[in-house]
């Protein structure tokens, strides 16, 4: 039990110290790259805490395609940090004060008075043959289907705002719209009848190139 | 053993620091949505170790859900920071008062 004490002691130095430098970190990549420290070292306090499938999602979720997801958008914005560093100190007064005031408040509501370890005593760990995941997807699709079907409509709903919103036409790129050729009616948009009256046939063929087959095809 | 006030207390400071990063980082909008996340992390830790302390699933399946949201408001929220910057110049959020509210 000491050594679970010692490792829960670790991981939380080690989430905090990263919270840290997420947060005062001036260059956007050396952020990104200790949230990705954060989330990896609470990953592994959920496992403490019986909670495997979260703990890999949240890797796998979080790590792999949000954080990538920043870092593309960071590598893509091309922001010039020299202006970002301007002005850093002017809200660290502010910040700190909101900061210690939350954070005494929240000590003084979830201290150990309240949810100390005689109120609400740690419980045992479970067995080998218990599955977190198995009873995770129990739950989830049967008492909480609904919102379940929910969540997967949301996530299609931010598919389609992302796509939509970062979608950009640009007029100089030459392309073929297939809509268009399709709707070509044959009338107007790709045959041109013309109506002539006929003429004498003469001997050296001297009509003029335009109407030649057209006013044959017109007189038959 | 690890009391519930640990987990609980370490979500605070978390929460915490991240209310503190979003007064600090005025002149980074991606640094900011970092700071969303992090909050949510913090609650998904109350989330998690209630779970556990309580012996409810029901904690954990509400953190898969703020998982799924969370993951959409990044998605969308970066969306609209590329818009941004592609129609500004700019990501700075003193610079963006285009609604002079």
């Amino acid at each position: 039990m000491g050594f679970e004490k010692f490792l829960f002691y670790v991981l939380a130095a080690t989430v905090i110290a990263a919270a840290g430098m997420v947060v005062t970190r001036r260059n956007p990549v050396h952020a990104v790259l200790f949230l990705v420290v954060a989330f990896v070292a609470s990953a592994m306090l959920w496992i403490l805490m019986d909670a495997e499938f979260l703990a890999i999602s949240l890797v796998l979720v979080y790590v792999g395609a949000v954080l990538v997801l920043f870092l593309f958008v960071i590598m893509m914005l091309d922001v010039d940090i020299a202006t970002l560093k301007a002005q850093f100190i002017r809200h660290l007064p502010l910040a700190l004060v909101v900061g210690v005031i939350m954070l005494i408040e929240i000590f003084m509501v979830v201290g150990p008075g309240n949810f100390g370890g005689e109120s609400f005593p740690t419980p045992a760990h479970h067995g080998a043959d218990y599955s977190n995941t198995r009873e995770l997807g129990l739950l989830l699709y049967s008492v909480y289907i609904y919102p379940f079907e929910i969540a997967a409509v949301i996530l299609l709903v931010a598919i389609v705002a992302a796509i939509r919103l970062t979608l950009r036409h640009r007029p100089d790129t030459k392309y073929i719209d297939p809509a268009r050729q399709v709707s070509v009616r044959k009338g107007p948009d790709r045959v041109q009848i013309v109506r002539m009256p006929p003429e004498p046939r003469r001997v050296p063929p001297t009509t003029p190139q335009t109407v030649s087959a057209q006013g044959e095809e017109d007189a038959s | 053993m690890i009391e519930l006030s640990d987990y609980l207390m370490l979500g605070g400071i978390l929460f915490s620091i991240s209310v503190a990063g979003i007064f600090i980082n005025r002149k980074n909008l991606i640094v900011l949505l970092m700071c969303i996340e992090l909050m949510l992390l913090a609650v998904n830790m109350n989330f998690v170790a209630f779970s556990y302390f309580l012996g409810d699933m029901s904690g954990q399946v509400f953190v898969f859900f703020i998982l799924t949201v969370a993951a959409a408001e990044a998605a969308i929220g970066l969306a609209i920071l590329v818009v941004l910057f592609r129609n500004r110049r700019t990501i700075d959020v003193e610079d963006l008062d285009a609604l002079k509210g």
